[in-house]
This record gives structure tokens, sequence and C-alpha cells, in this order.
């Protein structure tokens, strides 16, 4: 492996200084970036390990209502805490759908939310790759990419964002808040990740430096806990990244929808966020064509980046789907197999 | 020493309760407390790291390598490269038999396919190794690669698998099919696939002169050491390979492939020990895969739904330099009573290593294709799965015409049928829901698998504190010789097993042949048989020729060797122990030899087969098209069962690989490039846990006289066979969609609503 320096700060203020030097990345549980310096993918000069901050890995409910987790929190550990899963059933959901046991054990919350994409041309250094390396092109253009972008994609990288726990997040405005070299800042989740355009190096609105410390959840996130679902199409039943995924909520008000939140993974660079299809669900009734209309909504820009038309099509049937068992109401216990097709299935004992 | 052959009426019964028995893991302790030493855990002193660098290109040359760079990386010792290395005794080009396949050690320039190993960079650390193989930045002339089956021209091969003709028929095809009411003629494709065993191969290689110990996991110890005895031009006697465990081989250790042998240049270059383990993704070229296929079955039957003709022709791919087959259609020539069988082959080059064996090699490839193509005939005649295959139950071998040595098929299906409550299954498909509205389809296949030997020797001991010895070069690869073996050994020495010192897996001992073709057991419990059977009458000499023994006088009685004691056959009140026999005669230990080969004669006659059938549900989600396969039944029969734990075991992870073979392994090669683009075992798919709900394996019953003095019939790789094609004739079950491209994607069941 390329030899780096490795730095243990003791604060934030020492990370960020850490962190701000050309070639220094930070180093959360590391099962993405090692396994990226393995593969020569990443090859920083310098890791900067914040796994040892202090005040990083609580789940904090403020007085307003809100939800401040901490960046270094496990996604096991979130997942399983009892009262944030009972208030965001459908995070927790998304979180338990990912990877599997081991690596959710490990990974962090801001090590999700920055994990890189899993485009196999990104992975293997001899292909051209614009993200690896800016203006090398881009092999998956036309490679094997079924699993790619069919929304947001430009002609210089289709890849797409595979974080199963940054779809309900984006579809409840989560915040991240953010310590740089000139402080403290808040960014909306939906602006962290950047579509590609002609700059798909350029993944995110992090600037050298800047470490995420915490997400928040508005209070109103909360307002969506008895109609909240993730839903997970893969090609096996755990342990997979989502082919395309959806994360559905509703406040139900009177029989009728208050507000809808709506959010695609899987399909484009960013978890995203189909506000189109929020807005024609807004005060209608809770039925099959109201949710095929929203499913229309939510994919009208869709457009294949290669073999994947197919991927249009299922994310038009799994918004229907999601939002189907998001009306029917969260279950009281996430199901064995979360976010599965499979979750209602008797001998569902692994996940 | 003299040698002892099985004769088929022995004087001297041995006398055991070891077979049979569902025994644990002997090693298994070992392997839970981590230590079971796997070769890359040997740690010789002054041991060095070697990092094979491997090419990106999947064709053409590599013009430049940075040595320099990669020398002036800290810890780095030396770079070998084809300018740079020592010279081996033969080239490694020619073929000196025909399990010998060409291999990449560094002798050209020229790559062949992606990932084929260039240099090898040796340092003292394993993280300075795999810099300095970065640092090579390899620069290359590259062309056009031949990707896929349409790569090229095709042709004929001479041979597929191991020597099978290319072609073969019985009856006229043409004819069966223009009489057929109803005719089938559909293609179905699989995908190149990796053996992805556990553990990666790895050797640690010490020279001492020109002797040389390796730690290497083999399947075939007698193979390796000649191999490498060529390869360096050194005795055999010169060699010393252990192999105690194997972490998986899959087909894919057992003959020498590259790597290993780079290891031992490496260890020769530097004066030093040496260790070389592949990483995962390297593992994805030089040690061998399973080709792709396009197979086009054309099947005929008249109107009682009885076959009139089955024609199986089968695509497939060989590397530019050597020829391996994936003998597909060969599936066809053992299961359907069909007047008229024709298969044949052809295949095109491409860029890839060489293909090879992997788990049961054509048999679950052809299975997957010949059991969708049944069943789709099945539907075709408006008849029931299992009726329709009984209906067609082959009574002798189809494409031979020969009698099985046994075959216990119908009892498969039977029993099988009752467990799994096949009976009520409707006829057509897309008729069952469960409660939450996902389809339900229930599917079935036959397996198949032969029953082959190959020439092993053993050497027994029996010694005069009443303990024994059993010694025999077997590979244990996860299976469980260390078990099975043993319990043979112990009951053809008529002693407890705890008594029997059961030595296996170095290239010191009596020659194993090669742990593969399902025919370990078979091969090594018929050479341990018969080196019990000659020690134990070395023994009955001593006793029954000396007229102060109890036996005196036995000897055309012959005895019996049960619990450490000679017993008269003709009056069992009379018996001794083996170290009273031992003592009283004044040898500390009698030893024998003996051999397990095939026997000629038997084969000339008779068919030989493993069978079963397997029973398997899917569900499936009808708008978005995920399936989880939700229990598999599979009966099965297969001879003599030794270890009935380590048999269902076996058939347990051969299902799996089925259910895996339907619906998630693939190597995903970029149609430019030749490379393969899921080499790691988070993309590239094959079943977790989840995918496994419930499985269910029924060992049927059956005696068979001929396949060997033992009667065992192999286990390894026949659960493949008959569960890929169950999985996938149950999507179609559950959905009325027929895909014919494996594995079979969301995508091919997203219907239109
Ligand atoms: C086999 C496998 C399967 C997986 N399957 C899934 C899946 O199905 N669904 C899914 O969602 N995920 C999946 N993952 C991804 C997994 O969720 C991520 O690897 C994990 O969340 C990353 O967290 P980490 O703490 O290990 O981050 P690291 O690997 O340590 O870091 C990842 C990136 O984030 C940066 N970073 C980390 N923390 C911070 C911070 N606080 N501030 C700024 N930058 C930071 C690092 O510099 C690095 O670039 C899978 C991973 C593997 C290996
Ligand atoms: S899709 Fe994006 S990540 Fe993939 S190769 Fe193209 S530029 Fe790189």
């Amino acid at each position: 492996m390329k030899q780096f320096d490795y730095v243990k700060p003791g604060t934030v203020a020492e990370a960020v200084a850490a962190a701000a030097q050309p070639g220094a990345v930070y180093l959360a549980a590391g099962t993405n970036l090692l396994d990226l310096m393995k593969g020569g993918v990443s090859r920083p000069d310098r890791l900067v390990d914040v796994t040892h901050l202090g005040g990083l890995d609580q789940i904090e409910h403020l007085a307003d209502g809100s939800v401040r987790i901490g960046a270094l929190v496990s996604n096991a550990d979130l997942a399983h805490d009892a009262d944030f899963a009972k208030a965001y059933p459908a995070v927790a959901e998304a979180l338990l759908s990912g990877a599997s046991a081991q690596l959710r054990n490990a990974a962090t919350v801001g090590g999700n939310l920055l994990q890189r994409t899993r485009c196999a041309y990104f992975y293997d250094t001899a292909s051209r790759c614009n993200k690896r390396e800016a203006g090398s092109g881009c092999d998956a253009r036309e490679g094997e990419n079924r699993s790619h972008a069919v929304l947001g994609w430009s002609e210089n990288c289709i890849a797409t964002h595979p974080s199963d726990f940054c779809v309900p997040l984006v579809a409840f405005d989560a915040v991240v808040e953010i310590e740089g070299r000139n402080g403290r800042r808040e960014i909306a989740l939906d602006e962290l990740h950047r579509l590609p355009g002609a700059a798909p190096e350029r993944e995110s609105a992090l600037e050298p430096g800047d470490l995420i410390v915490a997400v928040r959840l508005p209070p109103a996130a909360r307002g969506f806990a008895a109609h909240a679902r993730y839903l997970k199409v893969r090609e096996r039943t755990s342990y997979a990244f989502a082919v395309v995924s959806a994360a559905a909520a509703l406040r139900i008000e009177n029989g009728r929808i208050g507000e809808a939140r709506l959010a695609l993974g899987g399909v484009a660079a960013k978890p995203w966020r189909a506000r189109a299809a929020e807005d024609v669900l807004r005060n209608v009734a809770p039925t099959a064509d109201a949710f095929q209309e929203a499913a229309w909504r939510a994919l009208t820009d869709a457009k294949p980046s290669g073999d994947n038309a197919f991927k249009i099509e299922l994310a038009r049937r799994i918004v229907v789907r999601a939002l189907t068992l998001a009306a029917a109401g969260t279950p009281a216990r996430i199901p064995a197999l979360p976010a599965s097709s499979f979750a209602s299935t008797s001998g569902a004992i692994h996940a | 020493m003299p040698e002892l052959n099985l004769t088929s009426a022995p004087a001297h019964l041995r006398h055991g309760s070891n077979i049979g028995q569902p025994l644990t893991r002997r090693d298994g302790i070992l392997k839970v407390k981590g230590q079971a030493t796997y070769a890359a855990d040997n740690h010789p002193p002054g041991m060095l790291f070697a990092v094979m660098a491997v090419a990106s290109i999947s064709r053409g040359r590599v013009t430049a390598l940075d040595v320099a760079a990669a020398k002036r990386h800290p810890g780095v010792v030396d770079v070998m490269t084809p300018d740079h290395k020592p010279q081996l005794a033969i080239d490694p080009e020619i073929k000196t038999n025909p399990f010998v396949f060409r291999m990449e050690v560094l002798q050209s320039n020229e790559v062949r396919y992606a990932n084929q190993p260039i240099a090898v960079v040796i340092a003292e650390t394993l993280e300075a190794a795999t810099e300095g193989a970065v640092l090579l930045a390899p620069r290359y002339e590259t062309l056009p690669a031949l990707v896929g089956l349409d790569a090229g021209e095709s042709f004929v091969p001479p041979v597929v698998g191991v020597g099978n003709p290319t072609e073969n028929h019985r009856g006229d095809v043409e004819a069966g099919l223009a009489s057929a009411d109803k005719q089938i003629d559909a293609t179905y494709e699989t995908p190149p696939q990796y053996h992805n065993a556990m553990e990666p191969h790895a050797i640690v290689a010490a020279w001492d002169g020109d002797s040389v110990q390796i730690d290497m996991p083999t399947q075939g110890l007698m193979l390796s050491l000649a191999r490498v005895a060529e390869l360096f031009g050194i005795a055999h006697d010169k060699i010393h390979i252990r192999s105690p465990f194997l972490g998986g081989g899959f087909g894919s250790k057992g003959l020498m492939a590259g790597p290993p042998v780079l290891g031992l240049m490496a260890a020769k270059l530097v004066g030093k020990p040496v260790k070389l383990v592949l990483r995962r993704e390297q593992m994805y070229g030089p040690v061998g895969h399973r080709a792709p296929t396009r197979q086009r079955l054309r099947i005929g039957a008249d109107g009682e739904g009885r076959l009139t003709a089955l024609n199986h022709h089968a695509r497939t791919v060989s590397s530019t330099f050597d020829d391996f087959y994936e003998p597909a259609a060969d599936a066809s020539h053992t299961l359907y009573a069909a007047p008229a069988i024709r298969t044949s082959h052809d295949a095109v080059r491409v860029n890839t290593g060489t293909p090879l064996f992997m788990r049961a090699p054509g048999e679950a490839t052809g299975s997957i294709a010949l059991e969708s193509a049944i069943d789709e005939m099945a539907w075709a005649c408006g008849i029931d799965p299992l009726a329709f295959r009984l209906q067609n139950y082959a009574e002798v071998e189809p494409i031979t015409g020969k009698p099985f040595s046994s075959k216990a098929l119908r009892a498969c299906y039977e029993q099988g049928a009752a467990r799994f409550g096949w009976a009520k299954r409707p006829l057509q498909p897309r008729q069952m829901r469960d409660d939450a509205g996902l389809l339900v389809g229930w599917g079935m296949g036959t397996a198949t698998f032969p029953a082959l030997m190959f020439q092993a020797e053993a050497r027994a001991v029996l010694r005069g504190d009443g303990s024994g010895a059993m010694e025999i070069g077997a590979h244990d690869m996860g299976q469980g010789a260390w078990t099975a073996l043993a319990q043979i050994a112990a009951d053809e020495l008529g002693l407890d097993i705890d008594r029997v010192e059961f030595k296996a897996g170095t290239s010191d001992l009596p020659d194993a042949g090669i742990a593969g073709g399902s025919a370990h057991t078979a091969t090594a419990g018929a050479a341990i048989h018969s080196a019990g059977a000659a020690v134990i009458a070395k023994l009955a000499d001593l006793a029954t020729g000396d007229e102060r023994s109890p036996l005196f006088g036995a000897g055309n009685a012959g005895v019996i060797a049960r619990d450490g004691r000679l017993i008269r056959r003709d009056d069992q009140s009379r018996s001794e122990s083996y170290p009273e026999i031992l003592a009283r005669a004044g040898v500390a230990e009698v030893e024998a030899r003996g051999t397990g080969a095939p026997n000629p004669a038997a084969m000339e006659e008779y068919a030989m087969h493993a069978h079963g059938a397997v029973f398997a549900e899917v569900k499936v989600d009808p708008e978005l098209g995920q399936v989880r396969v939700m229990r598999m039944v599979g009966a099965f029969a297969a001879g003599r069962i030794v270890n009935p734990r380590m048999v269902q075991s076996q058939l347990f992870g051969g299902m799996i690989w089925g259910m895996s073979f339907a619906l998630h392994e693939e190597a995903i090669t970029d149609r430019r490039s030749g490379r393969i683009m899921n080499a790691n075992l988070g993309e590239y798919h094959i079943p977790v846990n989840a995918d496994v709900p419930s499985l269910d394996v029924i060992t049927v019953e059956e005696h068979d006289p001929h396949v060997n003095a033992l009667g065992i019939k192999g286990v390894g790789e026949i659960g493949i066979t008959g569960s890929a094609g169950a999985v996938a004739n149950a999507v179609w079950h559950a959905t009325g969609v027929r895909v014919r491209r494996f594995p079979i994607r969301i995508e091919d069941l997203l219907t239109p609503l």
C-alpha cells in the first residue's frame, strides 16, 4: 500500500486543521475508504482519524422536537435506538437494509453520507473515470451500466450514490452540520451531494477540511412516523446495494394526505427528492391512482444512461408500492427483512 | 513391501460401526479456534512477501515496467520480470500430459488475458510488495480484446471436458423431431463464473539447495508435485508439499496454476522463503473458471408426452492459448429416455484465462438448460413436470444403452415430492400467491453426476500397542476427508476410530489421486479398504499359522477383525487381540499397502451415476421482480453414505450453488476491455443467509455392488445439478415468464402490469 501519514487529532479544531492540507482525508470506520485505498482508487497522503473525537457519538433529542445525530454514531446504534426508530421508522428501516450487520456495526453516520459511488469503472483503476481522474473520460458510458443513473446524470458521469440512509434523510429535509476552516455552518442534505454536470470529480459541497459533525432532522420529520416506509429492490435478499429504492412518508389527516415526502435511491448521483410527486399528493386521498400519478411525476425527467431503461419502470413501481405501504401504516416493529419485498413473508429470520 | 489388490471375496472380514455414523468434523475444533494451519498461515524464518502485478489489458504486450521505481520503495527486495527470473527446466508452454495446462510464469511480455501475472514484487512486508507492484506502472501495446460467445469464428474442439467426444449420438434425431407432435426449440445462456473459494490460492515456498518445502492448498498433491518436479528439474523426493486444509477448491486447486509457480520462482530468485497469496480480484484470471455457454435444445415429444428426440448443442469459449471446453451438452446423455439423442459442441477463443473444471463442469451448465427445456416440454404437453420425467424415465443409460450399476432415482422423485408436497402443484403457472400477494411457484429438476473412480494408494499399519495407522495423501477441501476417510480406515482396520492415526494431506504419503470429480471418498476409500484388507491378512497369517494362537488353523475359514481383535469366523468364541498376536510373533508392527482403482470391466458393462430430484419453491414480487427461494427439498441416491452429516453439508452446499447459478452468479465482463468488472465478493453475488431460508436433504438408500468395493458414489457436485433448473422452473411457475438467460434478473421479470 502507498505510505501515508496517520494523524489522530484530539479536537475537532485540530482535525479540521489537519484535514485542510492537500492530500488529507478523514478516516471514520474505513469500511469504504480502506477498500478504496487497497484498490488504489484513493491514494491519500494523510489520514485524519476522527473516530476518537469526543462528543460526536450522541443521539440528542432537542427541545424544539428535532433530533441531532453525531457523525460518529454507528449505523447500527442509530437504527437500534428505540426512540429514534419510533420517531423515524423509515430512516431506521433504510439503515437496517444496508450492507451487513458487521458493516453496520462499524460504519458511521458521516461515512455513510460520504460513501463513494459503486460504479465498477470508478473502482477499476485501469478504466477511464472522470470522477476518479478529472477529464479522463467515462468508461461506464458505453460499458456495463445496467445499474447506473436514470436521473440527473451527465455525459461526463452516470454514476449513482449508493446510500440507503440518505434516501429517507433527504425526504425529511435533514440538515448537515459542518465544521470547517471558517467555523461552523449548516447545509441541507439535499445540497450536500452534487450532480455530476461538467465536474463529476466534485462530489459534494464540502471544502477541504470540512468535517461533518452531525446530521439533524427538523421537528416536522416526526410528523410522518405513523406512515413512513423504505423499500429497496436488490439482487439478493440481503447484503446488496439497491437497484432502486424509495422512501415514502405521508401525513394523513382525516383520510387525506396532508403532506407527502418521497425520495428515490439508486437512481442518481445524489439521494433524489421527488418534490413534484409530493406536490400532486398534497390534499388528496391516498388512492392507487394518486400514487400512480405521483410515480409518473417522480420519473418525468428520467432517461436511461445505458442498458438501464428498466430502472425507470422499476422506480415507478417502487414509488407506488412504497406509498401504498406507507399509507397502510408503519408496522409496529421493523420487519425482520427491512425494506424488503419479502418483509411480510414468513421465514424472514435473517436480515 | 507387498501390494494387495481388492479381491471381491476376501478371506477375512472386517467389522466396524464407523461407516455410516454422522461424526462431526474431527478437525472442527481446530478450525473454530483458528488453529488449523492453512497454507498462508505459515511463516518460516526470514520469509519475504511476494505480490503479483497483473495485466489490466486482456490482449497485447507489456512494453515497459518501472522496475527502478518499485525497487526504490522502502522494503522492496527484488522485482521478478521476464528479464529477471530463475530459469525453468522446461518451457511452461509444453503440455507434457493432458492434465497440464499452460500457465503464465513470466515467460514472455505477451498478455493473453486480464489479470495475467506480468511481474512479481518481493519485499519485506506485504504492504511494501503491494505498493511496489503499483509502482511498476506497466505500459502496454494493446490489441482489441476478444470477448464473449460471438468473439470470432467458431470451431469444433477435438474433445470436451476431460477427453469426452465433442459429438455423440444415438438414433436419428431429425427423424425423431420430424415425427414429434410437440417440439421445443429454445436457447439458454449461462455466464462465466468463478470458483471463488473462500481461501485464495496461496503458497509459502522455502528452498534449501535443490530441495523445496511447499505449503500450498492443492486438490492434487501428486499432480502438483510432478509438475513442480518437471518445471524445476528436480527429483520427486526433493519436494515436500503440505496441504492439510483447503478453504475450498471447487476444481480451481486441482492442477498447478501459474501463481504458485511464481511463488516458487520468487523464493529461488531471492534465496529466502517467500509467501505469495492471491488477492481476491487476482483469482479472476490465472486460476480457472467456468466458461460461459449458449445452449440450444431441440426436443420432440409424441402425443402421449414421450420423448422422440433430444438434441443439445452447446457453444462455449476457451482461451486463445489452451483448450478446455465445458462439456455442457453431455448433460443430456444419461437422464431421459429419448430414442434419439444428439449432443454436440462448438467454441470460440476469447481473451480469458483458460476455463477449467468448476464444481460439476458441464453437468451444472448443461443441467440448467436441459431441466428448463424438459420443463418447457412438459408444459407444452400439458403434463405435470414430475409425471413427465417419470414417463421418460431412463431404465438404461440412453446414450449407450448400458444398464445402470444402480439407480434409485424413482425413489428420489417419490420421497422428494412427498416431503415437498408436490402433489398440490397446479399445472398452470401464476396460480399461487401468498397472503402478502407475492407470486409463489414450484419447480423441480433432476440431478445427476457420474460415479467416477481414480487411482489411489494407501498404507496401513497395525502396531503392538493396539493402535493402527492409515496413511494416504488425501485432501480435505472442507468436505470432511479427515473425518470420513478416518471412519473408513477405522472399519477397515477393525479398530476404534480413536485408535487409528489417520495421516493425510502431505506429499510424502501414498498418492491419493486428485480430489475432484466427486470421486475422492470413493477412490481414497477403496485404497484404504484394500490396504486394510492387506494388513489384516498379514496379521491373520501371524496368528493362524502359529499353533500357540487360539486362531491356529483358521486360515481357510478366515477371521473377522473387530474392536482390535481377530475372531475366528467359524467359532466366534476364539479370538485374540492385535497386541497379543504381534507380541508373540515378536514384531513391533505389521504394515501393508493397497490400491484403489476403477474397474474397467464393470465400467464396460454398466453406466454409473448418482441421481437426485430437487424441488424448489420461490416467491416473486409480481410488480418489482425480486425473487426469493423459500425452500428446497433434495432427495439424492449416491450409493453408500459414509458420513451422513458431511454428505448433508455437501448436498446443501451444492443446492445453494444451484440457487446461486439460477439467480445470482455472474462475472460481468466489460465488452471492450475483457476485464471483469465485479471481481470481488461484494459485487459477484452468491446467496447470503437470508437467501436460504430452508433446505432439506433426503439421502435415499442405494446399494451399488459395482461402482467400487465400498459402494460409494460421490456427493460433492451433484447438488448443483437439478437444483439450478428447479429454481429456474419455479420462477417460471410463479410468473409465467420463461427466462432463458442466467442468472435470472429483476428486469427479466418486470412484466407489463
Ligand atoms: C460490502 C459492502 C456493502 C455495502 N452495502 C451497503 C448498502 O447496501 N447500503 C448502504 O447504504 N451502504 C452500503 N455500504 C456502504 C457503507 O454504508 C459505507 O461503507 C459506510 O457507511 C461508510 O462509513 P465509514 O464510517 O466506514 O466511512 P469511511 O469509509 O471511513 O469514510 C467514507 C468517506 O467519508 C469520509 N468521511 C467519513 N466521516 C466523515 C466526516 N465526519 N466528515 C467528513 N468526511 C467524512 C471519508 O473521508 C471517506 O471519504 C456497503 C459497504 C460495503 C463494504
Ligand atoms: S459513471 Fe462516473 S464514476 Fe463511473 S466511470 Fe463514469 S465518470 Fe467514473
